[in-house]
């Protein structure tokens, strides 16, 4: 045997061992397909999209969550352990969302990823998650149906949104509502709830109509509503939309003191993005809004406004994606280092409580979703909203409320027998 | 009654901002021969220049609307000059390049500006309704159509009142013959890209208030535009005008009778139908090119 052949041979047989370790790790040791700790240090991934079309809010998000990291670490971390984020980039892309996913669970080692905005993202990265027992922590309010074993959902979902807010919207302008939504999945999920609700009620739906996503253009639509007349707007349109609806509306002519919009999606950022005369008197319901007064949020904000600039907003979906960092450390903070696994976390999050800006919030046992405190805002020329109405009592999550006999169980969806 | 004349007027609204966005690039189209990709990157840079100029210097949208003008047609001629001019009579290259055009703007405005949706004021005495013949109108759609008006007047008077325009249409009949007869081409070339990347900019300026802007906000009048254009007939002003009308009026009424969704896909296909059966558009011009 020549030296350059049996060099060749040395390289092709460590190549072959380096590619049975990396590839069939099981194989040698036990459990190595679930991420662990290391030592001293508790590595998560950060996967907020810093570029593209979704970039501005998800990097409130990025930002909101590296806050958290850091406010958890100058406390002495968890037990003396450091969390360290690793923050990657997505681009605003579903693909890149799986891709990154897979960098952070199998080469990183994370115990848990935070991320995502969209539900599009969410779906893009379930299936890696889901092969290899890791968990995602998910800060979006959403449409609810799912129950994936491997999310904590810390988002509103539609009956945590809209229980108490038809009803006010009902008592208090009428009972005709006139459903706008941007055309997916969201809009329709969330109209599905609002009609069930109206129907119990005894309102009625004088018009449901979906825009094209980036659809700008709303004469037709406004026309619509002067015809129909409707007591109120009911609205799930996102986006740049958001802004071109409400200008063309007060354009238009109508008075949101006749027929306001009331909306699940118009946080501070769009109303910024509008101009606030043509937010003003609109209505939202979220759990959470910037003005909202409590102790939790003043330190929130000011932290918030200190890091990133005084003219930063926090905005509904920030305020989970910080307060879920939190939750993630205090079930962490459960386990021993060898046990720190993604399948453990879950379970030692189940049932944790904190005192979040918005009000104690817990993490369902059963369903893995959070209980959050709905609120109503209506927003003001100031770019605000003032809080007209808050829930008494935290409301429990229902994924699948519009769905009777649906059950979100820690074992995933189960159909109860009628 | 009132119904049907507030749904003529929306759909007079949405023609007017569709011929708005699409007078800039009929006029490229017919004069230069340019598919001019970059077009709707021409009407995004003239709503961020609205945007500059409020945000910075405090300026109100009618001075902007001059200043838009200003600033993207400079820039159109810069293109012109720079980069489409050497590709003149390779249609497919004019494309890459245009598109590529826009493809940098778009990005040069994301990497400076933001990537977030921008504010742009409208003027307070035009952000109320006003009632017009019993029905209450937008005063900011009238002031857009009225201005439509306006501008197609004024590009009207220029190709066919003016001694510019005669060597325009000299040029586009046969530029060869043309230049014998001692025009200078290629200054009215570039002369001409210019004013249609400025009719773009004062087209941005105009819907800004009205609609978002973002710097991907152009992918959308594209679109627009280049329907409009095809269905009008190249080189027609005539059909540019009543093919805007067409499409406004026939969007709007499909809308309200179905829904946004609906009527988008229904006119598009009736697009699809018509250059299967009239590729050159409804209103084509016979003419010799050289």
């Amino acid at each position: 045997m020549t030296i350059a052949t049996r060099r060749r041979f040395l390289q092709g047989a460590a190549g072959l061992a380096g590619a049975a370790v990396a590839g069939f790790p099981h194989i040698w040791i036990k459990n190595a397909d679930l991420a662990q700790a290391a030592d001293g240090q508790i590595k998560v991934g950060v996967l907020y999209s810093l570029t593209g079309t979704t970039a501005i809010i998800e990097t409130s998000l990025n930002q909101a969550t590296l806050m958290a990291i850091e406010e958890i670490n100058a406390a002495g971390g968890v037990n003396g352990r450091k969390i360290v984020p690793v923050v990657e980039d997505p681009a605003s892309d579903p693909a890149t969302f799986a891709e990154k996913a897979r960098k952070l669970v199998i080469g990183e080692k994370c115990v848990s990823v935070f991320g995502s905005y969209t539900s599009a993202s969410r779906k893009a990265v379930l299936p890696v998650f889901e092969r290899y027992h890791n968990l995602y922590w998910y800060p979006t309010l959403y449409e609810g149906r799912e129950c994936s074993m491997n999310v904590i959902y810390a988002g509103a979902v539609p009956n945590q949104q809209q229980r108490d807010f038809i009803p006010w919207l009902v008592k208090n302008f009428g009972k005709r509502f006139y459903l706008i939504g941007s055309n997916y999945i969201y809009p329709k999920e969330e109209n599905n709830v609002c009609k069930i609700l109206l129907q119990r009620l005894g309102g009625e739906v004088v018009g449901e109509e979906y825009v094209p996503l980036g659809h700008s253009e709303f004469s037709s639509v406004i026309e619509k509503f002067k015809n129909t007349k409707p007591d109120v707007i009911f609205s799930t349109v996102v986006g740049d939309s958001v802004v071109a609806l409400h200008r063309q509306y007060k354009a238009a002519g109508l008075d949101p003191a006749k027929m306001p919009m009331a909306s699940l999606t118009t946080s501070e950022e769009e109303v910024r993005a509008m101009g606030g005369e043509f937010a003003a008197g609109h209505f939202t319901s979220a759990p959470y809004f910037m003005s909202y007064e409590s102790p939790e949020n003043e330190k929130f904000v000011a932290a918030f406004q200190r890091k990133y600039g005084k003219d930063a907003v926090t905005n509904f979906v920030s305020e989970p994606a910080y307060f879920q960092v939190y939750l993630f450390a205090q079930a962490a903070a459960k386990l021993s280092g060898s046990d720190l696994t993604p399948p453990n976390i879950r379970k030692a999050a189940w049932g944790q409580e904190f005192k979040a800006p918005e009000g104690l919030v817990k993490i369902d046992p059963q369903n893995s979703h959070t209980y959050l405190w709905p609120k109503i805002g209506q927003a003001q020329s100031n770019g605000q909203f003032k809080i007209i109405e808050q829930s008494k009592e935290w409301v429990e999550p229902d994924p699948y409320w519009a769905y009777p006999g649906q059950v979100c169980t820690p074992n995933g969806m189960v159909q109860k027998k009628a | 009654m009132v119904d049907i004349f507030n749904q003529v007027f929306s759909g007079l609204s949405i023609a007017s901002i569709l011929l708005l966005i699409s007078l800039g690039l009929a006029i490229i189209y017919g004069t230069v021969g340019v598919i001019n990709l970059a077009h709707g990157e021409f009407v995004m840079l003239g709503a961020y220049t609205v945007w500059f100029l409020e945000a910075k210097f405090g300026l109100g949208l009618y001075s902007c609307l001059v200043l838009a003008f200003l600033v993207v047609s400079v820039l159109g001629w810069c293109a012109e000059r720079l980069v489409i001019r050497h590709l003149y009579g390779r249609v497919l290259d004019t494309i890459l390049a245009t598109w590529g055009i826009g493809v940098i703007l778009q990005q040069a405005v994301r990497l400076t500006a933001g990537a977030e949706l921008r504010y742009v004021k409208m003027p307070a005495e035009l952000s109320q309704a006003v009632a017009l013949f019993g029905v209450d109108m937008s005063a900011y759609r009238l002031f857009v159509l009225v201005l439509t008006l306006a501008l197609l007047l004024l590009t009207y008077a220029l190709i066919f009142r003016t001694s510019f325009g005669l060597r325009l249409r000299g040029v586009v009949q046969n530029a060869e013959i043309a230049r014998c007869f001692g025009v200078n081409a290629s200054q009215i070339y570039s002369l001409t890209f210019a004013y249609g990347a400025g009719l773009a900019g004062v087209a941005g300026a105009l819907v800004s208030p009205l609609k978002s802007v973002s710097p991907d906000m152009g992918t959308g009048y594209i679109v627009d535009a280049f329907m409009v254009v095809v269905v009008g007939g190249v080189q027609s002003l005539l059909g540019t005008v009543a093919s805007a009308g067409i499409l406004g009026e026939l969007s709007e009424g499909l809308a309200y009778l179905s829904n946004d969704t609906i009527a988008k896909a229904v006119v598009f296909l009736g697009v699809v139908v018509l250059i299967r059966f009239r590729p050159q558009g409804l209103f084509a011009v016979r003419v010799r090119r050289g």
